[in-house]
């Protein structure tokens, strides 16, 4: 049984609590785990230090980390991790720093994993209409999806060892520019709600933005409603030519469910589906579903998150 | 070619774009024996080949050189590098060897890597992911294996002596210099995949496809079995906008997700 190597996952500069969904998921594939926390400042290992089951700690102290050139991530990881089998979470980072490293290493990449059996992995393919698991022979480099395992408790008081590292850095970030509203891109969110067509005009998206800013949800769309109206940028796509997302809810208003659209959101943990065609196939596929128009049914939705939330 | 050029500094740039075929993303998809039947799905090119192959085609268009699109595939897939020719691409690459049957991605990467270094690329295009095993993992671990730089989830580019790209970071849309030689991933951006023309499609049908090999270690990630997703238990359907309210409490009491 080969060593497991967790690499937690940093948001904005912090370590994500998602992080303990790998060390359970390094579990499930057996062998001693060691998590390496990627940082600016060593302290920023702290939040994992409480992490049970876990072997050792390693912070990975270098500036490459504050930014996003997978280059520099990889060999600064690379040059201060042991040898073992690898596990990223399936954020777009970290899957691209997982492939270049698991280039640097010559081994193989195994993305967005759902479900762990010993060497046995399982991932979606075609955006989910259908799961491949592969058989993995020795080490390898994997990412796992957020939200699948549940995490480790920490009650746990690990050492953690600090480890400078440089890295090299093979590109350089010219300007930025913010995000004009402070609402959650939906490849982050853990609640989404998305109009399709069936909101009439993009300026009915005003109400899934009211109902989002009450929820902290992001805002989607459908492929449809990408393609018809220029105001809805791609960015907002879920579907399998636009995100694939797997939130703990998932609100589809005036979606009729396109195979397209399900293949991206459906393996969301609870669907709300709103639309006033009975037959639409969304309603297959949601925990609960309202057949009615948007203008009917958003505004008691609305009011009654309010008073339950306000 | 007569062309001008943004100076002397920059050589004649050997632009690559990698291609896919994969099942229409339109399609149901089906399982049969544990392995998925695509014996009547159509096979079409990834989506986002097509945003590479224009970011490709505009790349040349800005620096002067050659664009080659190059796909992994036997014999049945040439009929993307035939899209690709007609969309106007220079050359096309088919790289194969009877002996291979299914390419982990350490084994797809060592072939990439040799057949690009044999045509002596300088810039490799490729989709953000293919729509089959939406990975992703091919443009920044063949850039690895390169010792090149790479940009990933690009959705605007600008053509000098580097590439400047726009990708989506954290805090917002990142202007990122690329130098070259590098790995560049797309996604759907500015750059609209642009329509094959009659002509295009008349020189595609005439079109040689170059066939290369390489050689390639052998897989340590095999694929055991496909699968259908765990169908899920039918959920409760309401009438009326006024019910609203009621999955509200339902999402805070029995879904726990409020």
């Amino acid at each position: 049984m080969t060593n497991k190597i967790v690499i937690a996952e940093l948001t904005k500069g912090t370590v994500n609590a998602s992080s303990a969904e790998l060390v359970s998921a390094a579990q499930a594939m057996g062998g001693d785990v060691t998590v390496v926390v990627p940082c600016t400042d060593a302290s920023m290992a702290d939040a994992v230090a409480g992490y049970d089951g876990v072997s050792k700690v390693i912070a990975v102290k270098s500036d490459v980390f504050a930014g996003n050139d997978s280059s520099g991530w990889a060999s600064a990881l690379d040059s201060a991790m042991p040898e073992g089998t690898v596990l990223f979470l399936a954020t777009a980072r970290s899957k691209d720093v997982a492939s270049r490293l698991a280039a640097r290493r010559g081994l193989s990449v195994v993305q967005d994993v759902v479900s762990i059996d010993g060497g046995n992995l399982t991932s979606p393919i075609y955006s989910g209409k259908a799961n491949q698991t592969v058989t993995v022979n020795g080490d390898a480099v994997v990412s796992v999806r957020a939200n699948v395992f549940s995490g480790v408790g920490s009650t746990s008081s690990n050492d953690v060892s600090v480890v400078d590292a440089s890295g090299d850095v093979k590109t350089a970030v010219q300007d930025v520019m913010e995000r004009a509203s402070a609402r959650l891109d939906v490849s982050e969110a853990n609640i989404i709600i998305s109009g399709g067509r069936g909101m009439g005009s993009p300026a009915n998206f005003s109400h899934l933005e009211a109902v989002a800013d009450t929820i902290g949800a992001a805002v989607g769309a459908s492929r449809a409603a990408v393609d018809t109206w220029e105001e809805i940028p791609h960015s907002m796509q879920v579907g399998q030519t636009g995100k694939t997302v797997n939130p703990n809810l998932y609100i589809a208003v005036g979606i009729s469910g396109a195979i397209q659209h399900l293949a991206g959101m459906r393996s969301s943990k609870y669907i709300v589906a709103i639309n006033k065609d009975a037959d639409a196939p969304i309603f297959q596929h949601a925990d609960y579903g309202i057949v009615a128009t948007w203008e009917e049914a958003l505004p008691v939705f609305q009011d009654a998150l309010s008073s339950l939330l306000g | 070619m007569n062309r001008t050029l943004l100076g002397d500094l920059i050589e004649m740039s050997t632009i690559i774009v990698l291609v896919k075929q994969v099942p229409d993303t339109n399609a149901k998809i089906a399982v049969q024996g544990g392995r998925v039947d695509l014996s009547t799905v159509k096979m079409e090119m990834s989506p986002y080949d097509g945003f590479a192959i224009e970011t490709a085609l505009r790349h040349k268009e800005a620096t002067g050189g050659t664009v080659t699109a190059l796909t992994v595939g036997s014999a049945g897939t040439e009929k993307i590098l035939k899209d690709a020719k007609a969309m106007g691409v220079d050359n096309i690459v088919r790289v194969w060897d009877d002996s291979w049957s299914e390419l982990d991605s350490n084994a797809l990467q060592t072939v990439l890597k040799e057949s690009i270094e044999s045509l002596g690329g300088t810039a490799v295009y490729c989709g953000k992911s293919a729509a089959d095993t939406g990975a992703g993992s091919t443009g920044p671990g063949l850039a690895e294996r390169l010792g090149w730089a790479n940009a990933s989830n690009v959705i605007g580019a600008e053509f000098g002596e580097a590439v400047t790209v726009s990708m989506p970071v954290e805090a917002g849309v990142a202007k990122v210099s690329v130098p070259l030689p590098a790995v560049i991933s797309c996604d759907k951006g500015d750059f609209k995949p642009r329509k094959a023309n009659v002509k295009g499609i008349m020189m595609a049908k005439k079109a040689q496809v170059e066939l290369m090999s390489a050689s390639a270690p052998a897989s340590t990630v095999v694929v055991a079995s496909h699968s259908m997703p765990a169908a899920k238990p039918a959920g409760k359907t309401f009438e009326g906008g006024s019910s609203a309210s009621q999955v509200v409490q339902l999402l805070r009491d029995e879904a726990n997700v409020l």
